[in-house]
């Protein structure tokens, strides 16, 4: 039978790629077509749509970051949010992070018997990598999740058609006001998580391997590369817009009640996570591949 | 565009509003809009005269929420025109859609309430954000509103979890005319209300049509408390308005749409379809 272009759909044979669910939450209708090229290119058109809308929603979102009116007070509150009330799921994640990673840097180097390394291990994965990532992915369970049922529970209790008739601009009153406090509160959580990383990493080699306090203090700052702290601190800004934008976009995008904003927050965290983890490399890349 | 009949009937329409109408605030023409399959707005005409209140009436999931969201810009029409004040405001810009919007007030039908500011943060939102006043002006105006509705001071601190639902739509009544704007938009103000706290909003809009000069837009299921407050009352059916005129010819008419309606009888053109939950009330 030859394929049939003439636009019959078929919704209940509708085969999504796994993740088309959480990308774009809209059923692409099926038209008959080769069976092995219909599903790319439903992949591709799906992902290119999903593609588009992020873009325009991003660059709407950066936009509004620039042109006033600004809230001040909202960003605070915000940054209060995002970085304060972060702090301590952050700086339990770091410590034991560095506490665990001396401990398993020991066991590894011990056998060539290089464990002066260990200080050079834990501040440059610490600053480079574990830093920003887990501060990022805890973060994006934190606030992601929190402002995508916040943002879409407001979108279905039609807050935020009730903001536009009150002649304010949604993107300004709740977007921006999110996006600026993660980009900025970010690098500082992050700064927080790589200090109490190290510390962690100094607890176990001097309390339980036996190092002095003095030389391995002194060879972690030997070790520490401005380059190093500054990646972190370029990915902590990179990771906190991806946060934001993620909980924010799926929030503004839900729809259905209750089961849309459980599912809008589900998104966030998990596009955000995978988010992170990609830019990461990347910047990584770009930082370091010589 | 439009068929022989309507542009005969808006031709009489624009006969008899020359005689007593004043100009139109808001002229809507050949509007659609269809979610999917379903068409809800199907070639709607209306027009909506400066200081004058319109009641919509129609039965439930006619589409005459999406009407309102139509004009203020919150959907996007398929096709058609909207004119406010002689501007077109379908395919406007945000930006200009914002300034448009000041003119407005717009009390939601579940009162849409910013469930994370106070009671009188809510009210005084408008007048704090787009018409950037200090916050203790704000704060007096909207106390003196929220007592227009009949809520105290006491209520002032309170957040929109901590009140009922008609209390709730007061207080979204409040919010709506806070900034005293030139066209409100009522969508079911007293639904949810007991008989006196209906009578009192029922006089509040008239207030702010009479004394204020307004326009309002009001839908409501209400056929009273519609009498009370128009000048003039729309019936939407089939996503087109089936009948239009002033409110004391609601009873002389032999529309028979008009009549079924407001008799509530279940014989005549309009056909409840009681399927499911998609349960047509009058
Ligand atoms: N966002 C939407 N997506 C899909 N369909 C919608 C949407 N909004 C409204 N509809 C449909 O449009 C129709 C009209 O809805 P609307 O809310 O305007 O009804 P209504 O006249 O205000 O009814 P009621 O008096 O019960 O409030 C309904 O059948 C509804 O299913
Ligand atoms: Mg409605």
């Amino acid at each position: 039978m030859p394929p049939d272009f003439s636009g019959k759909y078929d919704h209940t044979k509708d085969c999504q790629p796994f993740w088309s669910g959480y990308l774009c939450n809209r059923k692409i209708p099926t038209v008959y077509a080769m069976p092995l090229i219909q599903p790319l290119g439903r992949l591709t058109l799906a992902f290119l749509e999903i593609i588009g809308r992020l873009s325009i929603f991003a660059s709407t979102a950066i936009s509004h970051c620039f042109r006033p009116p600004f809230y001040p007070r909202l960003i605070l509150k915000q940054m209060i949010e995002v970085g304060y009330y972060s702090l301590p799921v952050v700086g339990l994640t770091a410590i034991f992070t560095g506490m665990v990673l001396a401990l398993q840097s020991y066991t590894g180097f011990a056998r060539f018997s290089a464990e002066s390394a260990i200080p050079n291990v834990v501040i440059v994965s610490i600053t480079r990598e574990l830093g920003p990532v887990l501060a990022g992915l805890m973060v994006a369970g934190r606030v992601g999740a929190a402002m995508a049922a916040e943002i879409g529970t407001m979108r279905v209790t039609e807050q935020i058609d009730a903001l536009y008739t009150l002649a304010t601009n949604p993107f300004k009153y709740l977007i921006a006001p999110r996006v600026i406090a993660g980009v900025l509160t970010l690098p500082i959580l992050v700064l927080v998580a790589d200090t109490i990383g190290v510390f962690g990493g100094y607890l176990v080699a001097v309390h339980k391997l036996g190092f002095n306090p003095a030389t391995y203090l002194k060879n972690t700052l030997d070790f520490m590369e401005a380059i190093d702290v500054i990646s972190g601190l370029v990915k902590a800004a990179a990771f906190g817009f991806i946060i934001t934008l993620m909980g924010c976009y799926h929030g503004f995008n839900s729809k259905g009640g209750a089961q849309g904003v459980g599912s809008a927050t589900t998104n966030a965290v998990v596009s955000a996570s995978i988010l992170i983890l990609t830019f990461n490399y990347l910047i990584t890349e770009l930082f370091f591949s010589r | 565009m439009t068929s022989t009949m309507t542009s005969q009937t808006s031709q009489k329409n624009n006969q008899q509003n020359a005689q007593e109408n004043p100009p139109v605030k808001i002229r809507i023409r050949g509007l659609n809009k269809a979610f999917g399959p379903k068409v809800v707005l199907d070639g709607l005409d209306l027009d909506i005269h400066e200081g004058k209140s319109l009641v919509v009436i129609g039965g439930s999931g006619t589409g005459k929420s999406v009407l309102l969201k139509c004009i203020l810009g919150l959907l996007k029409p398929d096709s058609g025109s909207i004119e406010i004040d002689g501007q077109e405001i379908v395919g406007l810009g945000n930006d200009a859609m914002e300034v448009v919007r000041q003119k407005f007030g717009m009390l939601f039908q579940y009162a849409a309430l910013f469930d994370s500011l106070t009671i009188w943060e809510n009210v005084a939102f408008g007048l704090m954000q787009a018409h950037g006043m200090s916050k203790s002006d704000a704060y007096t105006i909207a106390m003196e509103k929220l007592a227009l509705v009949g809520l105290g001071e006491r209520f002032a601190g309170k957040f929109p979890a901590e009140l009922s639902t008609g209390m709730r739509k007061r207080v979204g009544l409040a919010r709506a005319i806070a900034t005293s704007p030139d066209v409100l938009f009522f969508d079911e103000p007293t639904t949810g209300l007991d008989p006196v706290m209906g009578d009192v909003i029922d006089q509040l809009i008239v207030q702010s049509v009479q004394g204020l000069g307004a326009t309002a837009l009001t839908i409501s299921h209400d056929m009273d408390s519609a009498r009370r407050i128009s000048d003039r009352i729309a019936m939407l059916y089939d996503g087109k308005i089936a009948w239009v005129g002033n409110t004391p010819d609601l009873d002389t008419t032999d529309n028979p749409y008009i009549h079924q309606f407001i008799n509530g009888l279940l014989e005549g053109p309009i056909q409840f379809r009681l399927t499911g939950t998609d349960r047509a009330t009058g």
